[in-house]
């Protein structure tokens, strides 16, 4: 658990890397299940994968989503570390997952989460402070919004498959398991924003881009 | 000690022997790209956002925020000079419905679908003469530069994957014949061939040059080889694995004492740190280099006797490395994986076939078999799952032996149908430059200088 690793409030660039890459994936060991549960909740509230292969815990006093499937576990915690690398050397812009029509692999929607690092934690390292509860209120309220999402974003009703997108700076060190993709972009989106969260070392905030609805008007 | 009577130069590009059975002119567009493609210099997305938007193209003052926002995405995106988008190779799972339109899929797995398109022919097909029917030789090797080296009876082909020209290395005389074996140096361009008389020949197939031969070390003949730098390891029927230093004089470095009959399968891990061998004992044998001592024969690391037959197929991990998979003859059929630090069995799939070869893909996490009665098949296998991901299909009898490309995209499959067959079976290369020759230290370059 992040919070294991920090002293009391203090934030330490380690624990907020933990923090924001565990947004984006399960880090099985070390950091507990945290961001692994907005993609998961994505997936779930999408439909990518089928209801069944979801299972709700309870994390952090608020309800979350895990998944069953061990494709995907094992496919979100292989990410998760990798990120958390370039996080950690203030190297990671930000992280997309986009879903896409497994039939035409036409990009439906973009979950776009871009990520600022304060420069002078990974230059120094210093540590700032702001509590665990309050960095937790901020990403409720954006699990919140995803599952709300629903709401506005259209219908994905044939089958969908999902990917995950890492913007980096020009000269990171990539494993041969990592390779160059284009950006996946949706022409003419839609666009949302949602609240972002802030560790005072990184910043995330959200976008999520969709494709129009045909019978939308402009 | 150099033999040269029996060396033949004649260059031969109409004879039968490899040569194409079918033209064939493939469009490569057939060929289709994985999945993910390389395509971060080319934005059909951006390309088509401009080509086909409704408003603004003409007007972009009149542009609403939301697509003002959009285009400052956009260009923030393509400030490339600051910014890499980077994919993790291995996808997600892709989810599989039970919908009427999947029943008419052809792929026979019940899980994840590949990604890529993988043909289900051979992408060409050549003739091979005379190629012996038996199971425990090793007759055909594709080295680092690129050129597939073929056995055919008395005779050693080479056929040059670049442009498609056949050579004749060598014709051996009857009475040290057939070839029984043949393997390339690591640096693409020493061949070694193994003979029926238990000698091993050693070419430089650059200069079309008998190098030396090896003798004195096996009794019988050798079927076997496996290079590690500058040891070549010979696999005997007398069941006894020499390590030979192809540079020195005295060449026999070391004997592997164990196996009771033929040795047919003969591997060095990448690292090269420990060999596999199989044999026709039924026997798998993992032996170690840390255990190599002077004062007595060196004992084997592992003794394996879990197939039911001889052992020839053996292909060590790419990316775990001390992975090793076996595979066993008619009378067991399996695929085995083993853990060679360990000794312990990980995993056993009954293929219902001979397994006669091996082949892991560089690229993802697959490996392909090679099959006799009645299939005559090549299976691609998802690792670690062994979910078939394709069966491939055109071999009229046993597929005896494989090897791979250097750029790991292509499998060359012979069988005793007398055809050589190139499948499309591992990807399209995404990068292009892995297919460049390493630079290896050649064993025989003082020897070179010398003349």
């Amino acid at each position: 658990m992040a919070s294991k690793t920090v002293a009391k409030d203090i934030i330490t660039l380690r624990g907020s890397a933990a923090i924001v890459s565990e947004f984006f994936g399960y880090a099985a060991n070390r950091f507990g299940c945290w961001g692994f549960f907005f993609s998961v909740s994505i997936l779930y509230n999408r439909g990518v994968y089928p209801e069944e292969s979801f299972a709700k815990v309870k994390k952090y006093g608020l309800p979350m989503l895990l998944t069953h499937d061990e494709g995907v576990k094992s496919f979100i915690a292989n990410l998760t570390s990798q990120l958390s690398e370039w996080l950690e050397a203030g190297k990671l812009q930000r992280v997309v997952l986009v879903i896409m029509s497994k039939s035409s692999s036409e990009v439906l929607e973009r979950w776009n989460f871009s990520i600022q690092t304060d420069g002078e934690v990974v230059e120094k390292g210093v540590s700032r402070e702001k509590s665990d509860k309050e960095i937790m209120r901020e990403i409720q309220a954006i699990m919140r919004q995803i599952a709300s999402s629903i709401t506005y974003l259209p219908c994905l009703d044939e089958p969908c498959v999902f990917d995950v997108l890492a913007y980096t700076d020009k000269d990171v060190s990539v494993p041969f398991t990592w390779i160059e993709s284009d950006p996946k972009l949706i022409a003419n989106p839609q666009m949302v924003k949602l609240h972002s969260f802030d560790t005072k070392i990184h910043k995330v905030g959200t976008l999520v881009s969709y494709k129009n609805d045909e019978w939308d008007e402009e | 000690m150099m033999d040269a009577g029996s060396a033949s130069n004649a260059k031969s590009q109409s004879r039968c022997p490899l040569k194409d059975q079918l033209l064939q002119k493939r469009n490569s567009r057939e060929n289709l790209d994985r999945f993910i493609p390389n395509r971060s210099a080319m934005d059909f997305d951006y390309a088509h956002y401009m080509l086909t938007e409704r408003k603004g193209k003409e007007n972009p003052t009149s542009a609403s925020p939301s697509r003002e926002a959009y285009r400052k995405q956009l260009a923030e995106t393509f400030n490339m000079n600051r910014t890499r988008i980077l994919t993790f190779k291995n996808k997600p799972p892709v989810l599989v419905e039970l919908l009427p339109h999947d029943f008419t899929s052809a792929q026979p797995s019940k899980a994840a679908k590949p990604r890529r398109y993988i043909p289900q022919t051979s992408e060409r097909t050549l003739d091979a003469p005379d190629l012996v029917d038996d199971y425990y030789l090793n007759l055909m090797d594709w080295g680092s530069s690129n050129v597939l080296s073929i056995a055919l009876g008395n005779t050693v082909y080479l056929w040059d994957a670049s442009n498609g020209s056949t050579s004749e290395l060598v014709t051996v005389d009857d009475e040290v014949g057939p070839v029984t074996s043949i393997s390339w140096a690591p640096d693409g361009r020493h061949v070694a061939v193994g003979l029926n008389t238990s000698e091993v020949q050693l070419w430089d197939s650059t200069a079309n040059r008998l190098l030396r031969t090896l003798k004195g070390g096996h009794r019988s003949r050798v079927g076997s080889l496996a290079w590690n730098n500058h040891i070549l390891t010979t696999g005997g029927m007398d069941g006894h694995i020499i390590n030979n230093d192809v540079r020195i004089r005295s060449h026999i470095v070391e004997t592997y004492r164990g196996h009771t009959q033929e040795v047919c399968g003969l591997k060095w891990s990448a690292s090269g740190q420990q060999l596999a061998s199989g044999g026709n004992d039924n026997l798998l044998h993992i032996w170690d280099r840390s255990m190599t001592s002077t004062s007595s024969p060196t004992q084997w690391l592992h003794r394996l006797e879990e197939h039911t037959a001889a052992v020839k197929a053996l292909a060590w991990c790419p990316f775990q490395g001390n992975l090793l998979a076996s595979g066993g003859g008619g009378g067991d059929r399996c695929i085995k994986f083993w853990n060679t630090h360990t000794g312990a069995c990980l995993n056993s799939v009954d293929t219902g076939s001979q397994v006669c070869a091996l082949l892991w893909n560089k690229n993802e996490r697959e490996l392909l078999s090679s099959h006799g009665f009645t299939q005559n098949q090549l299976t691609l296998w998802k690792y670690p799952s062994m979910v078939k991901i394709a069966e491939l299909t055109g071999h009229t009898s046993r597929v005896l032996f494989m090897a791979q490309s250097p750029d790991g995209c292509t499998v060359a499959s012979a069988a005793a149908d007398e055809t050589l067959r190139f499948w499309n079976v591992f990807g399209v290369p995404q990068v292009a430059a892995k297919a460049a020759p390493k630079a290896n230290p050649e064993p025989f370059a003082h020897i070179n200088r010398i003349r």
